[in-house]
């Protein structure tokens, strides 16, 4: 029998109400624990969640439902005992790197010596000696999430929250900052006992964790866990990384959503309420090109097509699953070929991509449809934002709601289906 | 950080000589506040008791500025962090900016003279609380404003790392509403030395105020007919803008910029050898250290007694309650104030009172109106040349902003004297006076709008050979729309405000009085009879306030979406 573990999610859920009345659920059921030693990677798409049960479990929001134990005490707050690195720094300007890192200590009412002691010691450990008294406006990314990572060792945490910690950061920085990172857990000098880990990249997870936990959205929810037994330090080529990196994949892909509504889990398919990247057409036809170019010819594998386009999964699965929304593209176990359509599109000049990706758009993106379909029918062919914003709040947050508004008004603009007057807030068919 | 180093320098010299400034100002108007009664003796037009007059008209603002802080945290975090507050404070607050402070005047003095009879603190008090409420609410709105817009990761990592209210209060709230405050006290503080001028000589019925300071002196050489005593008052008074600019403003906005948040462009990049001398003073470094120490211990202290500043649990904290409290004791005083108004001002008028009284609104309001655009079309042209050539920008924008605070109630005589002087139409002469003032906000916010045109768009215009008028169309206008609106109705609002000094005047026994509103509201108080006052600041506001809902507020959140640079 494994000792208790430091966190313990029983059945969490979280939703969020709609302007309707109704609840948004943005997580269910969720069954998760970290034990001692762990580094846990909570891997998956924007929107599936996993940042926020994150902050659940930091306390810094409430869970609907389920119950949260932390070092042994149910979580109402943010707990002692738990850290926070985040995203963006978040570190406070108007502090020196020295006062930021105190800032915890002084919150826990330490005496100005030891927290002074403490701070210099994990400014010295983060690998930060000389900076103490600059302040985070003169200091590169690299060097601020340093400081996001003091900032939250020094307070001496049992357990680490990392959400996203190096996403913000360029490929070089990223890897120093990880790998120096590493380091100091495997050498056992950062006094903590397990952490989890929440981004979007694929590698990440398998370089750093012990466990990934695959999520699936729509609502938020485990998917998959992966054990990682590869030996610390992991070399990226090794062939059993290689090889879960593309089982990752591959179980993404399974979940992607598929071009038909009502889906194997009975998910509402693609209807109007579907949230809809905001994906530039640009992007869309620049991705098959490549695609359709050789070394791939129309088939790829995606964590090599990923590598080459240097687009993470975040970047990459709201295209490609756009792509196979219009069904230029198929995905299919890891891997992702060009349909005929797509074929086509990709030989045509400028106006047959425009009405090719019309038709497309119009027959499988429901929401396009549908606000063609208003403005037939309206008598002075126009409709105002709300019309539609109000619709698809009863499925999703305004915030989602806008951006999928924004992104059917993108592709449409392109397509030449409808037009739409920002300052006006009114759809329509003219374009001057 | 105390530096080693050369021993006691310029620079402690020079920051001594500030702290000990400050210190005599404070005795001064310690002194001054337990004195006796401020008769109607007449001030002595000597040009050498201008320094110590000017020394007390300064005191008076600090005071106010002083109150107006302690208004912005309380109030404005209470509507901040209250549903309940926000939902009552925030259209009185708003309603409160729209009320022509100058017409209060006679209702506040009477008032404040009533509680300290005989001495010198109630009329200190009633021309501090008039300062006082033409600074609080903008302030306290950028306050509030600011503290709403935290961003949301500093705010969750202040929370995860356990900073209780009061450290994130001190740590987090306000050190990011800084830069904003700021800006808002200087403007507040501009606009200050208008009223505090007015407020030193009032004239109530039978009751005459005078405070020394050089508002009064002022009024004294109006009396006197004495052109030189306006041309001192005016030289010490440029003296004393000019010097709490350097001394205080310059100072305090350049070391706000380190309080600005990332991504934040700074309205100026502000430089201050004031706050230069102050930092590297030793002197400061001695005196801030153990206060800066205590200051933290402070922080300990609240951390042990309110261990976690979370919010957990269900039960209902003493804080909830106050809130409560405090809600329901202010719509009791609305109420009750309302009541009362309504009572006051609409009993005993008649209909075509009424009438009368808003159609002399109405043609303050044409007046309002004509001035700006004439204003706008003297301005705008010049703020844009200014704006686009960043060496004279960074020249003429404080000019601007300093004009913007010099009292031009001291500069009225002047113009009197020549209007009585030439005979002219006071309907029409006596109206640029409202504007004299208020005309700076819209030059420097649209230098600062110009200035703020992105560098790319001129190598485009230029590139493409867009001139003449088609540069102004599509380029400029379009580019400081948003700015000239934020000028426009600062400018609009302090016009009303002036009105009511500008309607008439007065230049020794000779009175000129101009058809409005604000003459109305000026005449009434001189009679002393308050029910018409309080008619006349009523419509006075409603007024200002539908400008601001129906004509302003609309413009600003179109103008925000047309023309945003991003």
């Amino acid at each position: 029998m494994d000792p208790a573990p430091l966190l313990e999610l029983r059945g969490v859920k979280k939703s969020f109400p709609k302007p309707d009345g109704g609840e948004l659920l943005v997580l269910d059921g969720i069954d998760l624990e970290l034990r001692e030693g762990e580094i846990l990677g909570l891997l998956g798409r924007s929107g599936s969640g996993k940042s926020t049960l994150l902050r659940l479990v930091a306390g810094l929001a409430p869970a609907s439902g389920g119950t949260i134990r932390c070092l042994g005490r149910p979580v109402n707050g943010p707990p002692e005992g738990v850290a926070m690195v985040f995203q963006s720094p978040a570190l406070f300007p108007w502090l020196t790197v020295l006062e930021n890192v105190e800032l915890g200590l002084e919150a826990a009412g330490l005496p100005p010596a030891e927290a002074r002691r403490r701070a210099l010691a994990a400014i010295d450990t983060i690998g930060l000696d000389g900076f103490e008294s600059a302040y985070p406006r003169e200091l590169s990314g690299g060097m601020r999430q340093r400081v996001g990572f003091a900032r939250a060792i020094v307070v001496h945490p049992a357990i680490l929250l990392l959400d996203e910690p190096f996403s913000a950061l360029d490929v070089l920085t990223a890897e120093t900052l990880r790998s120096d990172f590493l380091d100091l857990w495997s050498d056992g000098r950062l006094p903590i006992q397990g952490m989890i880990l929440v981004t979007h990249n694929i590698e990440e997870a398998v370089a750093m964790c012990d466990r990934i936990v695959l999520f699936a959205s729509d609502p938020g929810r485990i998917a998959t866990t992966f054990p990682v037994e590869l030996p610390q330090p992991r070399a990226r080529l090794d062939p059993s990384f290689r090889d879960l990196v593309e089982r990752i994949y591959v179980e993404l892909t399974a979940r992607a959503p598929k071009a038909r509504p009502a889906t194997a889990e009975g998910l509402p398919g693609l209807g109007i309420g579907t949230i809809l990247p905001p994906v530039s057409t640009n992007l869309l036809a620049g991705f098959l090109e490549a695609l359709a170019a050789p070394p791939f010819s129309g088939r790829a594998d995606l964590p090599v097509l990923a590598e080459r386009l240097a687009m993470g999964i975040d970047e990459l699965f709201p295209v490609a699953e756009t792509l196979q929304i219009l069904r230029l593209v198929e995905l299919e176990g890891g891997d992702i070929h060009l349909t005929a359509d797509g074929r086509r599109f990709v030989e045509a000049d400028t106006d047959d991509r425009k009405a090719l990706f019309a038709k497309q758009l119009t027959a499988f993106v429901p929401l396009a449809g549908h606000i063609r379909r208003v403005l037939d029918e309206r008598p002075g062919h126009r409709a105002p934002w709300s019309r539609f914003a109000e619709e698809l709040e009863d499925h999703m947050t305004p915030a989602a709601a806008e951006r999928t508004l924004r992104a059917v008004i993108g592709w449409a603009r392109w397509a030449e289906l409808f037009a739409y007057d920002d300052s006006r807030r009114i759809f329509s068919f003219e374009n001057p | 950080m105390v530096r080693r180093g050369a021993a006691f320098g310029l620079a402690d010299a020079l920051a001594a000589l500030l702290v000990l400034g400050a210190l005599a100002l404070l005795a001064e108007f310690a002194r001054e506040l337990v004195g006796p009664a401020p008769t109607a003796a007449p001030i002595a037009l000597d040009p050498s008791h201008l320094p110590l007059l000017a020394l007390r008209t300064t005191s008076r603002m600090l005071a106010a500025m002083a109150l107006s802080l302690l208004f912005t945290f309380t109030v404005a975090t209470w509507a901040a962090k209250s549903r309940r507050a926000e939902r009552v404070l925030l259209p009185l607050l708003d309603i409160l900016q729209s009320v022509p402070i100058l017409g209060f005047l006679s209702v506040t003095a009477t008032a404040f003279l009533a509680i300290a009879p005989g001495r010198a603190a109630g009329a200190e008090l009633a021309a501090i609380f008039a300062i006082f409420t033409s600074q609080a609410w903008n302030m306290a709105f950028s306050f509030y404003q600011s503290l709403r817009t935290v961003p949301r990761e500093l705010e969750e990592a202040a929370r995860s790392f356990r900073l209780n209210g009061w450290m994130r209060f001190w740590r987090l709230e306000v050190p990011f509403a800084l830069p904003a405050l700021v800006w808002n006290m200087m403007m507040s503080m501009s606009g200050g030395w208008f009223f505090v001028v007015a407020a030193e000589a009032i004239t109530v019925g039978e009751t005459t105020v005078v405070l020394p300071g050089i508002g009064s002196w002022i009024a004294r050489a109006i009396d006197e007919r004495d052109l030189a005593a306006v041309g001192w008052a005016l030289a010490a008074m440029a003296i004393v803008i000019l010097l709490y600019d350097r001394l205080l403003f310059r100072p305090l906005v350049a070391w706000s910029e380190r309080f600005r948040y990332e991504g934040e462009a700074g309205a100026t990049s502000e430089r201050s050898a004031v706050l230069e001398i102050l930092r590297r003073s030793h002197l400061l470094g001695l005196v801030g250290a153990p206060l800066g120490h205590l200051w933290r211990a402070g922080y300990r202290l609240s951390a042990r007694l309110g261990r976690a500043g979370v919010t957990g649990g269900n039960r209902t904290s003493p804080l909830v309650w106050l809130d409560r409290a405090g809600v329901v004791l202010l719509l009791v005083i609305g109420a009750l104030a309302a009541h009362r108004a309504v009572e006051f001002a609409l009993l005993g008028v008649r209909p075509d009172e009424l009438a009368r009284v808003v159609a002399l609104g109405g043609l303050t309001a044409v007046r309002v109106v004509v001035l700006l655009l004439l204003a706008s079309v003297l301005w705008v042209p010049i703020g844009v040349r200014l704006g686009l050539r960043p060496e004279l920008a960074r020249i003429a924008q404080p000019i601007a902003q300093m004009l913007a605070a010099f009292p031009t109630n001291l500069l009225f005589p002047v113009a009197v004297s020549a209007i009585v002087a030439w005979r002219l139409d006071p309907d029409v002469w006596l109206s640029p006076l409202m504007i004299l003032g208020t005309q700076w906000y819209v030059l420097f916010n649209v230098i600062a709008g110009a200035a703020a045109i992105p560098r790319e768009l001129h190598d485009v215009a230029a590139s493409l050979r867009v001139r003449g008028w088609l540069w102004w169309r599509k380029v400029a206008l379009p580019a400081i729309v948003p700015f000239w609106l934020t000028g426009a109705i600062t400018a609009s609002g302090g016009a009303w405000n002036a009105s009511i000094v500008a309607e008439l005047a007065r230049w020794g026994g000779v009175r000129l009085e101009a058809h409005g509103l604000g003459a109305y509201i000026a005449l009434t108080t001189e009679a002393g009879d308050f029910h018409r006052i309080v008619l006349g600041i009523a419509v006075m506001s409603a007024f200002v306030v539908g400008i601001n809902r129906l004509v302003w507020r609309p413009l600003y959140r179109w103008a925000e979406r047309a023309f945003r640079l991003d």
